[in-house]
């Protein structure tokens, strides 16, 4: 990581230092801990969307496959956490692989519908299975992550540990993506034919990166499992899978700490619109939480109508527009020529 | 009746069932292939039109007490106006569109027209009446409900009416010329981008028919858009994307293979089956049954 | 012809009943400038694009340094040694100009996604190995000034240098020249000709699609004239000129 980006990865860890001694609260100590579950899968399929240039409406059924082979390994068989986890994520790259290459071989977006159908045959399967699953009343006794004994009991601890693999995330999708691979990734996206003409083998790419963004997915099953002690089909159907599609999208497809910022946001805007509806409920409006999916909804249609690009590249397009203008307005003289690049 | 009669008559009941399921994805299918054949784009809320059917079709005959006939029509022209407004609000003003940003902008659709009807119907699911009795009809020791010969019948109507449409009329010639060539159609002198709103409208208009044919058997809740969709989805890909007398034929199949597999497999896996089908067809012959994989390769979405 | 690079024999490539190559046969010869020339729709591309792998031969056969490449995807072509650029120019205009070039040096290095992501030690030796060789074509085409200027910000003239440097970043045995110097002015359009003549000096095969008929004649080895798909003329720039059917084809019949 350089420059801008090796500041942004500062911000994140001092932050993720210092969250706890300032929120308190249990409860949004452990809303705080779900968001991280959200940005590790974020993360992940910000790297599919944004530089493979594919659209993943399944990555829910990837983190519920986390989850359950968790859940499965340690509730029922009595697995180390640590073993169970690996075993979702090596479950998870054979699925990612067998669903990847067929659709990715494939021009434009069959990938978006291939992985709709799997997301919603896994919920089926977490309902319908259950003798493995639990079925809908779900998975008991899965026991908390330990380091050699050491358990995290605290969601203080949690937080902590969670929010350090975000940060391990963002680590290797920078590295990712400022390296011989990444710059790949960024070719097929500029043009598939040069990129191929290089001898970059595109589909072979594609798939890696899903295979990659799956293995985000499933950790944050995992990590979900361990912390809740329980899992149940509930959370994992088909519209969690478009909720992490809408958190990409809002923050940018482009850009990892969008994803992020988008994740953070829409992972805590329940809890800001349920704050408001207090206030609302004054001004004479009643709010119901049946309402959220609505104004999801809206976020999701007005960025991609309005600021394609996310809010936060639209944001620093807006930060450096101000300061331009400002530049100009004082009279000073501005450099001219070629200007550094973001990312 | 012997072992054999018994089997028979489970085998006709499936059928029916098939059928009458089968009917329905083949017009959401459809509906999936105008808008796919204008655009290129996959709307991913295609599925809520037959939600918005079926809802508003409940509220004009049960709250409102309206005839059958004046509550379709009304309802028809209700879910058109959404289309019409989806694709002016939505998809007409993008600038510079990409798939990935149309894709993602039919999804917020999906929520919000998802959101709206839980808000304005509830989370419960609503009964409807049928359209004419409802008392099973016996047909060889088999039964079929009234409401389903409706389906058959409507489907029927429907693809009499798609075909004149689309060979006969000259918008539907000029819908058609769009999408084998925008360019060249436009060159003619062809107004696209009012093609492309009249493809959302009567995509949603068959979508609506859809919802309020089946609600009465069903019974419609505000959830059931994306099982609709990703079925109807499968039956157009298995009939070739873009092409709609094949995915009327995919639709019916698809119905019937997942009747049977929930007859003789297991009814907790029923919803599996089509979805499963969905993922072999995209893999093994993502041209489908009826497409060429030269056509195929020249199409992107 | 037993130094010959790329021969391409009875090649034939139908787009539905449209013949755009019909029954062609022709000899590269190694370490040669070999132009193609030929009215519009000729043909030219879609030779380009047949041994490059975009497109597969109806029938016949390309065979190159001995093999035959015929079924082989673009990546693999790349991989054995042939180069190109595009008629419309294919740079990856979000990038930065050295970027694009480290892009060139894929196939030069051997990071897998795994270590990409955890960037050990080795690693950083291969990248500050691929940024130094990328470094050294931005010098070699005069283009170390804009290293990190946004590729597509930059002139034409230079997104077309940019483009080559690109290709040359692969070590192609072949460098296969989509109209390199369409859209220049007569400035540029010398310099991308001594620029092609460097190329040649590098012992790198080049074969040149152009319609500048000036830089065609006073840099190519041999011309190959195609119209309708087929091969009307080939040989040294002199005798072209002189050919009677040439002529007739560029000035109608």
């Amino acid at each position: 990581m350089k420059g801008k980006n090796s500041a942004g990865f500062l911000v994140l860890i001092i932050s993720i230092i210092l969250i706890p001694f300032l929120v308190t609260n249990d409860y949004y100590l452990g809303v705080l801990i779900f968001t991280a579950f959200n940005c590790l899968a974020s993360i992940g399929l910000c790297l599919l969307m944004g530089y493979a240039g594919q659209i993943s409406i399944g990555h829910g059924a990837f983190v519920a496959i986390g989850a359950y082979t968790s859940g499965i390994l340690t509730a029922k068989f009595a697995w180390s956490p640590w073993i169970a986890m690996l075993c979702g994520v090596l479950l998870v790259i054979v699925i990612a692989f067998c669903l990847g290459i067929p659709a990715l071989r494939l021009k434009g977006h069959y990938l978006a519908m291939a992985t709709l159908g799997f997301a919603s045959i896994v919920h089926i399967v977490a309902v319908a299975a259950v003798d493995l699953t639990g079925g809908p009343s779900g998975l008991v006794n899965i026991p908390r992550l330990d380091f050699f004994g050491y358990v995290l009991n605290s969601d203080k601890q949690y937080f902590y540990f969670s929010w350090s693999v975000v940060a391990l995330g963002v680590y290797i999708a920078f590295n990712l993506i400022n390296s011989r691979v990444g710059r790949g990734l960024q070719a097929i996206h500029g043009s598939e034919d040069a990129a191929a003409s290089l001898g970059i083998n595109i589909t072979s790419y594609k798939v890696q990166v899903f295979i990659l963004s799956a293995v985000f997915a499933s950790v944050s099953g995992s990590l979900y499992a361990y912390y809740m002690n329980y899992i149940d089909p509930g959370p994992f159907d088909v519209s969690y899978s478009v909720l992490l599609v809408t958190m990409v999208a809002v923050g940018g497809l482009h850009n990892i700490w969008g994803a992020l910022i988008g994740a953070i946001f829409l992972s805590l805007l329940p809890e800001f619109l349920s704050f408001l509806s207090d206030y609302l409920q004054l001004l004479g409006i009643e709010y119901q939480p049946d309402y959220d999916t609505l104004v999801y909804g809206g976020i999701l249609l007005t960025i991609m109508l309005f600021l394609p690009e996310g809010i936060f590249v639209s944001l620093v397009n807006a930060i450096g527009f101000v300061k331009a203008s400002m530049k100009k307005l004082a009279g000073k003289k501005f450099s001219g020529g070629s200007a550094g690049r973001e990312q | 009746m012997n072992h054999t009669d018994g089997t028979l008559i489970d085998v006709l009941q499936f059928l029916f069932m098939g059928i009458q399921r089968g009917s329905i994805y083949a017009m959401v299918a459809m509906g999936f292939n105008m808008i796919y054949n204008a655009t290129g784009i996959i709307n991913f809320a295609q599925g809520e039109f037959v939600v918005l059917g079926g809802l508003m079709m409940v509220s004009l005959t049960m709250a409102f007490n309206l005839s059958i006939v004046f509550a379709f029509i009304l309802t028809v022209l209700f879910v058109m106006v959404a289309g019409i407004l989806m694709e002016r609000l939505t998809i007409n003003p993008v600038k510079e569109p990409t798939v990935l940003r149309l894709i993602i902008i039919t999804i917020a659709v999906s929520i919000i027209i998802k959101g709206a009807a839980m808000c304005f119907w509830g989370k419960g699911s609503h009964y409807m009446r049928h359209f004419s009795s409802s008392e099973s009809l016996d047909f060889y020791g088999a039964t079929i409900l009234p409401q389903t010969l409706w389906i058959f019948a409507i489907l029927f109507f429907l693809v009499v009416a798609y075909v004149i449409f689309f060979n006969y009329t000259m918008t539907g010639k000029c819908m058609r010329a769009c999408a084998i060539n925008r360019d060249a159609a436009r060159l003619a002198g062809i107004n696209d981008r009012k093609m492309v709103m009249l493809s959302f409208a009567l995509s949603a208009g068959i979508g609506a028919i859809a919802g309020i044919i089946i609600t009465p058997i069903i019974q419609m809740d505000y959830t059931r858009g994306a099982m609709l969709g990703l079925k109807g989805f499968g039956a157009a890909v298995l009939g070739g994307l873009g092409n709609s007398m094949g995915a009327v034929f995919a639709g019916i199949l698809l119905g019937i293979l997942e009747a049977l597999g929930a007859g003789y497999i297991s009814s907790h896996y029923m919803d599996a089956i089509a979805l499963v089908i969905l993922l072999l067809v995209l893999f093994i012959r993502p041209s489908g049954i009826f497409g060429s994989s030269e056509a195929m390769r020249l199409k992107e979405f | 012809m037993s130094n010959s690079i790329l021969e391409l024999e009875m090649l034939r490539k139908n787009f539905g009943g449209v013949v755009a190559v019909s029954d062609l046969s022709l000899h590269i010869e190694q370490g040669s400038i070999t132009s193609l020339i030929g009215p519009n729709g000729a043909g030219k591309t879609t030779i380009f694009n047949l041994v490059t792998g975009f497109l597969e031969p109806s029938s016949g056969q390309i065979r190159f340094s001995g093999r035959i490449v015929n079924k082989m995807k673009p990546h693999t072509i790349a991989s054995i040694g042939i180069g190109r650029t595009f008629q419309n120019v294919q740079i990856f205009p979000k990038m930065s100009v050295i970027e694009n070039i480290m892009v060139g040096r894929h196939l030069r290095s051997r990071a897998g996604i795994f270590y990409s992501c955890i960037l050990p030690p080795f690693l950083r030796k291969e990248e500050k190995r691929i940024h130094e060789a990328a470094e050294e074509q931005l010098h070699f085409l005069d283009l170390a000034q804009y290293a990190h200027t946004p590729a597509g910000s930059l002139p034409l003239g230079n997104q077309r240098m940019l483009e080559i440097a690109r290709a040359l970043a692969l070590e192609p045995k072949l460098l296969l020249l989509d109209e390199p110097a369409s859209g220049l002015n007569a400035r540029e359009t010398i310099a991308m000709g001594e620029l092609i003549e460097k190329i040649k000096q590098m012992n790198i095969t080049v074969l040149l699609v152009e319609h500048d008929m000036e830089l065609v004649m006073d840099i190519s080895d041999y011309v190959a004239v195609i119209n309708f798909g087929r091969l009307i003329a080939q040989g040294p720039p002199a005798e072209i000129q002189e050919n009677k059917d040439v002529i007739a084809a560029y000035l109608g019949e």
